[in-house]
């Protein structure tokens, strides 16, 4: 008897701990992978003067180390990509929940996981060969590689995260809510307009944050189709503009750099910001989460 | 009680034993051994442009010499010679020489750099098959590339805004074409490629964006060169004479944009590796280089 009792202890505790460690190995790795950013970038900024990296060209090979023009690449390349993505997004995941007949959802959801599944180098070569000439045609661009085409490809890439995130706060909406308004004479479309989506509305923020999450840090698609020039981009027609973002300038030149050399350094130090701007995000997103936990209900007073 | 003790031990233990891990990577790095169980391999890597020619030379090596593994990748010059600074390759590829800062980061690493000359090459200046400019003069280039000229119209072209194309600037290709062409080859000049050029990641990219956008100009090695492409005349200046690129227009020196493409080793080369590079200037060698379109080297 006392020995069984023993046994299951046993297993308990090895069961037990290994949970504990792989929870606690998650915290430190992030830790560790910041440590290293860290110890890899703090050179950046003792070899090259600030002047320099606050300039507005970008050419490492004669040690012209300025972020800007990659930090606003990859803004606009995102800022672009989720103002595509989010009303699509957010109509494709109301259309799902609200609107559909069951049968649509059951086809629908499967296939937005797919999307989801699709590599990222396929959209990139989908893009290169089929999206960048449609740019180029219509909209008249001197290149299709342009900040729209990345764009777009990003777009393409955020969506399932945006529907699917949107999707789970809509359906988190209380039955009660929509009663009550299709009571009060609202019609349908009324109700999803100024009751659903209101309510709703932590939870889209918070799938808008994760999918600039994904843009920002997509790096395989944005380096195939955004033309990759160093650009600082300027008013709306930047779009028809190529760009360079920080995630393709750290892929196409990991490679060529000395272990130890400035330019090793400073693309590690472009790694820390694109680390810090992700972070922000995710915070962000954190922060919002826990809002909607508390506040779900009572929301449509405030 | 002892049970909650071990449970913060375990994971410092395991933290403990990551922490030396991660410190044990960042020592110093260790050349590949070549003779690896089963045979050689030699370790190829550096220039995309050398590429396809290191891979067509080291297949038929290694079918000459069974024994022989050569393992060759690409990424770009300046990948190939960080990699051999670095100590994981035994022949670096390159498509320009090795520059100062490299030496230096070589000779700091314990590694004394030695070059071979193993081919030559042109690079061709490409354009849209229905561009009507078919002449340029090396002037006219560096001011294309650099952002002087923006519209063909400039160049007795269309009225059309130019879209310059070149590789990322780990490419030595890129090196050469912004010493020699952008910078007309003077030393004290600084100009810049224009930012607005854009930095495909491969020769690939710029073919297939060359074809299909008429308003683009690229340049590359002639090896890469497609047929529906459109092959520009250079000249040094107005003066002329215009001449397309081949390989006895690099021979008799005409034609104004054309280099030496090299291979890196740590050292004077020995054993299996000495015999693959002497193997490369031979005359079967040397066919392959101009089976691939690419200009052989001529003794002198």
């Amino acid at each position: 008897m006392k020995k069984g009792q023993a046994h299951i202890r046993w297993g308990e505790f090895l069961i037990e701990t290994l949970i504990r460690v792989t929870g606690v190995s998650a915290i430190f790795f992030v830790a560790l992978i910041l440590v290293f950013l860290l110890r890899e970038a703090a050179p950046a900024l003792v070899q090259v003067p600030l002047s320099n990296l606050l300039g507005t060209r970008w050419y490492p090979i004669e040690e012209y180390f300025g972020l800007v023009p990659l930090i606003l690449g990859s803004l606009w390349v995102t800022f672009g990509a989720v103002v595509i993505a989010v009303p699509l997004g957010l109509a494709t995941a109301v259309f799902i929940r609200e609107i559909a007949p069951g049968w649509v959802r059951e086809i629908l959801k499967p296939l937005i996981e797919v999307l989801a599944g699709i590599p990222s180098v396929v959209l990139g070569f989908l893009g290169w060969v089929a999206v960048a000439p449609l740019v180029q045609n219509l909209l008249g661009a001197p290149t299709g590689l342009t900040i729209l085409t990345g764009s777009l490809m990003l777009a393409y890439m955020a969506l399932p995260t945006i529907i699917s995130i949107s999707e789970d706060a809509i359906d988190a909406v209380p039955k009660s809510y929509r009663d009550g308004a299709l009571a009060l004479g609202a019609t349908h479309w009324q109700t999803i307009w100024r009751v659903v989506i209101p309510a709703a509305r932590s939870g889209v923020l918070m799938a808008v944050m994760l999918g600039i999450g994904r843009a920002i840090g997509e790096t395989m698609a944005v380096m195939m189709v955004t033309g990759n020039a160093p650009t600082i981009p300027r008013g709306l027609s930047a779009f028809l503009k190529p760009a360079r973002t920080m995630t393709a300038t750290i892929a196409a030149e990991m490679g060529e750099v000395a272990q130890g050399s400035t330019h090793y350094h400073v693309l590690f130090a472009i790694g820390f910001v694109l680390f810090l701007i992700t972070l922000l995000v995710n915070i962000a997103a954190a922060v919002l989460m826990l809002r909607q936990e508390r506040g779900g209900r009572g929301r449509l007073l405030g | 009680m002892p049970r909650t003790r071990a449970m913060v031990i375990l994971p410092l233990v395991g933290c403990l034993l990551l922490v030396s891990l991660a410190g044990c990577s960042g020592g110093a790095a260790q050349p590949p051994p070549a003779e690896a169980a089963g045979g050689f391999t030699i370790q190829n890597k550096g220039s995309d442009t050398l590429v396809n020619l290191a891979l067509a030379w080291a297949e038929r090596y290694t079918a000459l010499h069974p024994e022989v593994r050569i393992a060759v990748t690409g990424g770009g010059s300046g990948t190939g010679i960080a990699a051999l600074i670095n100590g994981t390759v035994h022949i670096a590829n390159a498509s320009r020489k090795i520059k100062s800062e490299e030496v230096e980061q070589a000779r700091a690493n314990g590694i004394e750099p030695v070059e071979h000359v193993v081919a030559a090459d042109a690079i061709a200046i490409v354009v849209h098959p229905h561009n009507p400019v078919d002449r340029l003069t090396i002037p006219q280039l560096s001011a294309i590339f650099s952002g002087k000229i923006t519209n063909w119209k400039e160049v007795g072209g269309e009225d059309r805004p130019i879209v310059t194309l070149s590789r990322e600037t780990n490419s030595g290709t890129h090196v050469f074409f912004l010493e020699e062409v952008v910078r007309q080859g003077r030393k004290d000049d600084k100009t810049l490629f224009s930012p607005e050029t854009l930095l495909m990641p491969s020769s690939e990219g710029i073919s297939s964006e060359i074809r299909r956008n008429p308003n683009a100009i690229g340049y590359d090695g002639l090896g890469y060169v497609t047929p529906d492409q459109k092959v520009i005349a250079v000249a040094r200046d107005e003066r002329g004479p215009y001449i397309l690129p081949s390989i006895e227009t690099v021979h008799n020196g005409t034609y104004p944009i054309a280099r030496d493409l090299y291979m890196y080793t740590a050292g004077e080369p020995t054993g299996i590796i000495k015999e693959y590079l002497d193997w490369i200037r031979t005359p079967e060698a040397q066919a392959i280089v101009a089976e691939l379109g690419f200009v052989p080297i001529i003794k002198h």
